[in-house]
Order: structure tokens, then sequence, then C-alpha cells
């Protein structure tokens, strides 16, 4: 819960501060509204130890999806003298994120700074921004302001005249969700296709090129200059115990205000949906809603007052993810939505495990027969069944973001499956209508297959 | 598949589609002296442009195969598509063999392993994108446009007259603006009907289209700067106790923490 007297209606701009002042993705700007002062702390104040100390005291957790302490992250990397690398995964393709693009195209300068400060932190000499491709006009921002930074000493072979070195690349990827997941994101740094790797090693021991890396996600990092310039105490007076800070949470969907909207972690989501994002048009309800993207279990009407927070959403059985809220009104078909989220897993599967690959394709199959009203009430029970096979089984989280979404569906609205499978039948089996799909059926477009016959025998 | 045995299947259709015998006799009849090698240089005749596009990646990464994406992005730039051709050149200058490139070129979405329209038009279809009318938005522009509908959402079709490539995408990062396309790598949205008939005649004549519709011209959702949060405004004060400017350049001078600045 947030602290009591502390909690404010509305937003709370730390990393959104001044988001929309003219000129801000210029150093200039930049540093006049106070920017570059925690780099310099950083280096001149800080031993190295200090300064992960700070982060870990903070209690700054992942923006990105897992919300792993990142203090903790970065003090898993060893120490010495060795190449060591910090990425930045600026890959942002889960659907319903984009609090990412914003902070990237607006402040670039406030992310440069916090790779650099983690640069210096873990002792690494070059930080990679993987930036998904699509993103090509937000590349060019940074692109920019990494060459200003530059030019001010704030990068390069000797940053402030420390002797430290700090290089900074902009890498620009090339359309694959998967590149998000970090050891495919690092596979595809080197120069290969984006396949995730085993883990372990965790790439805080053997990362990129074979080095210790730390990789975290954008907002991340761009929460750094804040923690080190005011410090840890002062960062945790935001949020809650277990989830000190704000959140930019991206909101869209059936909402009438979509949009980035920055919060403390904590306050209740109703208050995001509604109050902020001005909830679904007059007369509409919410029906279903990801808490955190689409890989997340959805909620229903009745959860709306959940504070928003790392705990609250694991208690309630979903997550909060990457803090991207996408709601769907009472006009929206969940085995439709089903559908949609299934075909993208399938898609951005990268095929290296067969609980994914075949999973995803399966259920996507599968629901395409719900919407056509070739299934029966028992192939929801399949569903069910292979989203249970597929969790836990793979090689990275892939297979069960699909998994768990779909899943929830299924269970959380089953009487609609079951009314969606008895309508699309109906009018497919009028007189005339060709292949008519009867509930039964199951020997339709190639569905008869080994997978069906094997699940269903479990 | 019997088809015609005088022309084998893997030049008659993509690899993908062979059946399961076909790829096995594929397999029997490959050789690894038949592979491609690195190509020199001299064989390839690299534009210069594109060879010091290529070489500049290449100096950027501690390992020159993390140039790989970059050099197919200049090969892309440069003909429009990862032609053959160009994919031996980047592998020239990169010293990799074409077949290393040509793998990566299938696995990522955004290279075009064959010519497509000039004007790049890439539209969501994922859930927020869907909810708000995403499919209506991809046939408007395939009408205007002039490409086929079904085949544009599935894999991406061109017009006729070569003028466009558009193709149905999973979610492009900007659910803020569905329904929404990316045209020629910048983002529009919320596009209607109308938006898509204005987007499609402004690339004809060479214009920036829909330019109020464009990403780069959208605040924050939020709205206009509030007060600050006094924990902020807290912060603030205290790093510019004087009210004056906050300094820049200083390493020693902000300290909002009363640490003594250490020289
Ligand atoms: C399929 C998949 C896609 C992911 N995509 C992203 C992404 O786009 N951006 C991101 O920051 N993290 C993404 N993640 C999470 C990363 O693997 C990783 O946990 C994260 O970047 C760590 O940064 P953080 O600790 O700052 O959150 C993804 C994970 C998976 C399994
Ligand atoms: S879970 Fe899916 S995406 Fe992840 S490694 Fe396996 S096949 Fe690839
Ligand atoms: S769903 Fe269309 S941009 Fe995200």
């Amino acid at each position: 819960m947030t602290r009591e007297g502390e909690a404010r209606m509305g937003e709370t701009r730390l990393l959104f501060r001044h988001i929309d002042e003219p000129g801000l993705a210029s150093i200039e700007t930049y540093r006049r509204l106070g920017g570059y002062r925690a780099l310099p702390r950083a280096v001149h104040d800080l031993e190295s130890q200090e300064l992960l100390e700070a982060l870990e005291a903070s209690g700054l957790r992942g923006r990105g999806g897992a919300g792993f302490s990142m203090g903790k992250k970065g003090s898993f990397l060893p120490r010495g003298e060795m190449e060591k690398y910090v990425c930045c995964n600026a890959d942002e393709s889960e659907p319903g994120a984009f609090k990412d693009r914003e902070l990237m195209q607006k402040n670039p300068h406030q992310l440069i700074e916090g790779c650099a400060i983690a640069a210096l932190a873990v002792g690494a000499a070059y930080v990679f921004i993987f930036i998904r491709g699509e993103y090509w006009e937000v590349a060019d921002v940074l692109d920019r302001a990494v060459a200003e930074a530059y030019e001010a000493g704030y990068l390069g072979a000797d940053v402030l005249d420390t002797g430290n070195r700090v290089e900074l690349v902009v890498h620009r990827g090339a359309g694959a969700y998967i590149c998000g997941e970090e050891t495919g994101l690092l596979d595809s740094l080197e120069g290969k296709r984006g396949n995730p790797r085993l883990k372990p090693p965790f790439p805080a021991i053997q990362g990129l090129y074979g080095g210790p890396t730390l990789i975290n996600n954008v907002e991340t990092l761009s929460n750094v200059p804040h923690i080190v310039r005011n410090g840890a105490e002062w960062y945790k007076r935001f949020g809650t115990e277990q989830s000190p800070g704000t959140k930019v949470v991206s909101v869209s969907g059936c909402v009438r205000r979509p949009g980035n909207y920055e919060v403390e972690l904590g306050v209740p989501s109703r208050e995001i949906i509604f109050d902020l994002a001005g909830g679904p048009a007059k007369g509409r309800r919410v029906k279903a809603w990801f808490p955190g993207g689409s890989s997340a279990p959805v909620l229903t009407e009745a959860e709306l007052d959940l504070p928003y927070s790392f705990e609250a959403m694991a208690e309630a059985g979903s997550m909060l993810g990457s803090g991207s809220i996408i709601i769907a009104d009472d006009t929206v078909s969940i085995p439709k939505l089903a559908l949609r989220t299934a075909r993208f897993y399938h898609h951005e599967s990268c095929g290296k495990c067969t609980p994914c690959r075949e999973g995803t394709n399966w259920t996507a199959k599968m629901l395409e027969r719900v919407t056509r009203g070739e299934a029966t009430p028992m192939d929801l029970d399949i569903i069910a069944s292979v989203q249970e096979k597929i969790i836990g089984h793979c090689l990275c989280v892939l297979g069960d973001s699909m998994a768990m979404p779909v899943g929830s569906m299924v269970s959380k609205f089953r009487a609609e499956f079951e009314e969606e499978i008895r309508a699309a039948a109906s009018s497919a089996s009028r007189p005339g209508a060709a292949g008519g799909g009867r509930p039964g059926e199951l020997d339709h477009s190639g569905f008869d297959s080994p997978l069906t016959a094997e699940v269903e025998a479990v | 598949m019997s088809g015609d045995l005088r022309q084998p299947a893997h030049l008659t259709h993509p690899t993908d589609e062979l059946s399961a015998a076909e790829r096995r006799e594929l397999i029997a009849t490959m050789r690894p002296e038949d592979a491609a090698g690195v190509p020199e240089l001299h064989e390839v005749g690299v534009p210069d442009e594109l060879r010091e596009l290529i070489e500049e990646a290449m100096g950027r990464y501690p390992q020159i195969r993390s140039a790989s994406l970059p050099a197919l992005w200049a090969v892309q730039r440069h003909y429009g598509w990862c032609s053959p051709q160009g994919i031996r050149q980047a592998a020239a200058v990169m010293g990799v063999t074409p077949a290393y490139l040509e793998a990566l070129a299938t696995f990522y979405d955004l290279y075009h392993t064959a010519p497509v329209g000039l004007h790049r038009v890439l539209v969501c279809h994922n859930i927020s994108c869907w909810m708000n009318g995403g499919d209506e938005l991809l046939r408007e522009l395939c009408a205007a446009a002039g490409a086929n509908p079904d085949e544009a959402g599935d894999h991406g079709a061109s017009s006729a007259d070569g003028e466009f490539f558009i193709q149905g995408f999973e979610c492009l990062g900007a659910c803020d603006l569905a329904p929404m396309a990316s045209i020629d790598d910048r983002y529009y949205g919320p596009l209607d009907a109308a938006d898509a008939v204005a987007a499609i005649e402004a690339l004809r004549a060479g214009e920036q289209p829909v330019p109020e519709k464009a990403l780069s011209r959208r605040p924050a959702a939020g709205g206009p700067e509030p007060d600050p949060d006094p924990r902020v405004a807290e912060a603030e004060a205290s790093a510019n106790p004087a009210g004056h400017g906050p300094r820049a350049d200083g390493p020693t001078g902000d300290d909002s923490r009363g640490r003594g600045p250490h020289g």
C-alpha cells in the first residue's frame, strides 16, 4: 500500500518530469533542467561498490517484465578487470507496451546518463542500446543525443576526465519480439538469429561475447540518475515497500485517453484506467484487462480496485510485467481476443523448443476452430490442458507468455467461449454453408493431428 | 510430389513449401564443396557508399559479426530489399558467407528477401489496434493503394504500380495511436478511412503523409506539466538552493544529500 499521506491523485512525474518541454531531447535543455548531475556524482562521490549498494538499497525493480532488483543483478557481475558489458533492452515489442518509446524519444539523455552510470557501477566499457528496428525515428533521436553526450565528455575514452572509458552504441534490431528476451537479445547483438540461450549461465556471469553483462530495461535505467542524485532513501518515499518508485504505465485498448501515465506504484488500478485514461467509452464497461501487457493473465471488472504494484498483481494471479494496461470493453469478443493473442505468440515463437513452437501453433488453430464454430466444449478442455503443458516447459518464457493469458481467458470466460462455439456453429451449419463444421466433427482443416489425439488421451 | 522431374523442386518453389520427400532429395544432392564460400571483394563490385556504411558498422563493435544487422540494413536501404547481390556484397565486405547473412535476413521480419513497393506501410493488427479498427484500416490503405488486402494481411503485398508495400504487422509499440501504421519508418495514428486515402495520395505526390497525425507531434497523454510532486520539488530545490539555474558541468556542484564534495 502506498504510505499514508503521500499518495496523490493523478500522475507523479519523475521520469516524465518536463516531458513535453521543447528541446528536452537536446543536451542543453536536459542540463538546464538538472540533467547530467548524477553522472559526476557517480564518478566522483562513489566507489563502484557504493554505487551499486545505493541502487540496491533503493529497491529499484526491473521495469522490463520480471521485476528483479536492479542493484542485486548488478552485484552478480564479477568484479575486477575484464571485458564487461551493459545492454539496455529497448526492444519493447510486447503488445500493449509503448513507454520506452516515449521515454527515449522525448528524454534520451536521461537514459544515456543512466546507461553511463550503470556502466561505471559494474565496470563495463561498452553499453549497447538494443532498440527495435521499427523505432527508426526514435533511434535517430538517440543517435543525435549520443553524439552530443560524446562531445560533452559524458561518454568516450575518458568520461569526465576520470580515466573511465564508456562507449555507447545504439543497435537497431530488425523485427523479432524474441530479441526482447535477454539472451535472444545477446545472440542478436552478436549478429545471429535471436534464439534464446539456455540459462544458467546467466548473462551476469556469461553474456555478450561470453563476458559478464548487465541487461536492463530502458525505464529501469532511466530511474538510475534520479536515485544517484537524490539518494536511495528519497527514492523509497515513492511507491510501496516492495515496489518503490514510480511507473510509466502504457494504457491502451478501449479507453478514451490512451497513452503513457506516470504513477506511483501502488495506486488503485481503477485510478489509472478511469481517472487518467478516461475509462471505456460512454455506456461501456470494462470486461477484461491485461495489467502487464499481453503476456499477463487477464483480470476482470471485479479486480479494478487492486493496487497497481508488483506484489498485488502477483497475488491476484497475474503480473505487472512491463506495466502496460490493455482494456477490452463489453463489445470485445474474448475468444477472438484470445485468438489474436495466440496468433501473435505463434508468429513470434523462435521455434527452438517444442512445447512453445507446437503449443502456440495448435492453440492458435484450436481457437480458430472455436471462432468458426468447429469446436466442441471439450476442445476448451484441450486448449486449457495444452496451456498447462506449455507453462514451465520452455527454454524461455515466450511460451508461458501465451499460455498464461490464453489459459486465463478460457477459465474466466468459459461460458462465452461455449456461447461463441454455439453461435458460430449455428451460423456455419445453415443450409448452403460450405463445410458446415458441426460441433463434434473433428476432421476439419487438418485438425486431426497427433497432437489432438495425444492431448485427448491424457 | 511428382511435378516436373527435369527441374529440381527447390528451384521451382520456396524450400519452405517442399514436401518431406523433396527435402530429402534436395539434401542428398548437397555436397560441402558446393557451398558458397566467402565472396572476394573484386567479384562483387560493392558500391563505395554501401561499403563505407558496412565498414563503419564493423568498427563500432568489439566483434565484427555484430555488424551483421547494420550491414543488412545498409543493403536494404541501398537496394530497397536484401537482394542476393547486395547480400553477397555485404558478405564480401564482412568476410562471412552469403548464407550466414541470408539466415539472418529470413529470420527478421523487417528485412525483405524479395523486391517490394517503394513506400513501406506497416499496419498494426495486434490487440489494441484490432479493437480500434486496425483490420479496417489495413483494408482502406490497400484499397487506396491498389494492393491485395488478404495478401497484405498475411505476408504483405505490393501495389500493382510498385509504389507501395503494405503489410499487416504485430504490435508496433504505439498502441496509444491505435489504429496506427508505420509509413516509411515513421509512425502515424489514430488513422481513419479519410486519413488512409490522404496518406496514400500524399505519398504519391511526394509529400509527408498526414503530418498532423505524426507520432513526433504527439504530447504526453497526461496533458500539460502538472505542479511537481512535493518530494520532487523538494529534491529540485535542495539541488539548487539559491534558485539559480542548476550548474550543469561541475562534478562537485550539487550535493542534495549533504555529503561533502570530494575533490
Ligand atoms: C519473450 C520475451 C520478450 C521480452 N521483451 C522485453 C522487452 O521488449 N523489453 C524489456 O525490457 N524486457 C523484455 N523482456 C524481459 C527481458 O528478458 C529481461 O528480463 C529484461 O530486459 C531485464 O531488464 P529489467 O531487469 O530492467 O526489467 C522479455 C522477455 C521475454 C521472455
Ligand atoms: S519458448 Fe518459444 S521463443 Fe522461447 S526459446 Fe522456446 S521456442 Fe523459442
Ligand atoms: S497494438 Fe497496435 S501498436 Fe500496439
